[in-house]
């Protein structure tokens, strides 16, 4: 795969992931939920599929060279979103309500990392029962 | 249906800019992404406050959302525990969770400041 197509994959996932984003936050603000909650939710569902990815289709390195920059890189990494975890926070600080930020703050860390470990046993198990093909 | 095609074109965007610092810059620290979870952060910092709702989407949803990375700073975090370097993978965490706050609110506070 040459550097363009790289970049080509990159964008195709980036534009999916960015839109699948935009669909829950909208989504969400149609269900009355707080864009914080959206957020939290996109980065721990996004962090557990990377875990899966990375354990059951990126560890095999026939399959790395598209499905890492499309569905690693692009997807999933346009999914996800630290700018909006960030402007969550800054909202619940500007509040004062300093619980709520604490709380989201650490929520979105500890589950973003919690998610992503559980994902990669998830794959390695996928993997293991699914041979190698 | 304007909507989906600039959060879409901004999200394209945002990911390949994201991937070509990523390439140009291997270290032993994830540098790259920590730069454009701050870059990124500050950024939207700065296009809240004209809040202007096609720009939002654009930069703001498309362009930030994707430019900046949660599950990619998970990932850079895990294999840097995993290589034993957890005083690293704390110094990430701390770096970039307070980091991109304190971006957002300078980005935030210096608009406002421009903006009167």
């Amino acid at each position: 795969m040459s550097t363009a197509q790289g970049f080509l994959a990159v964008a195709a996932g980036g534009a999916a992931g960015a839109l699948a984003r935009f669909g829950v936050s909208i989504a969400a603000d149609s269900m009355g939920i707080a864009s914080a909650w959206a957020t939290l939710a996109v980065n721990i569902v996004g962090c557990l599929l990377m875990g899966l990815l990375v354990a059951a289709v990126i560890a095999n390195p026939a399959r790395r060279a598209l499905w890492q920059p499309l569905l690693g890189v692009g997807l999933l990494g346009g999914f996800t979103t630290f700018s909006a975890f960030a402007a969550d926070s800054v909202m619940l600080l500007d509040d004062e309500a300093w619980v709520a930020a604490a709380t989201y703050i650490l929520a979105t860390l500890a589950g973003g990392l919690l998610a992503l470990r559980a994902g990669v046993i998830l794959g390695e198990r996928l993997r293991g029962h699914g041979g190698k093909a | 249906m304007t909507a989906v095609v600039l959060v879409a074109v901004g999200g394209a965007l945002g990911a390949a800019a994201r991937y070509a610092l990523v390439l140009s810059w291997r270290a032993h620290f994830p540098w790259a992404i920590l730069v454009v979870n701050l870059a990124g952060s500050f950024m939207l910092g700065v296009l809240l406050v004209p809040a202007q709702e096609q720009i939002l989407l654009f930069l703001g949803i498309g362009f930030c959302g994707a430019l900046t990375t949660f599950s990619t700073f998970a990932l850079d975090t895990l294999v840097l525990a995993r290589e034993g370097r957890v005083h690293a993978a704390g110094i990430n965490v701390g770096l970039s969770a307070l980091g991109s706050i304190a971006a957002l609110g300078a980005g935030l506070l210096l608009a406002r400041a421009l903006g009167g």
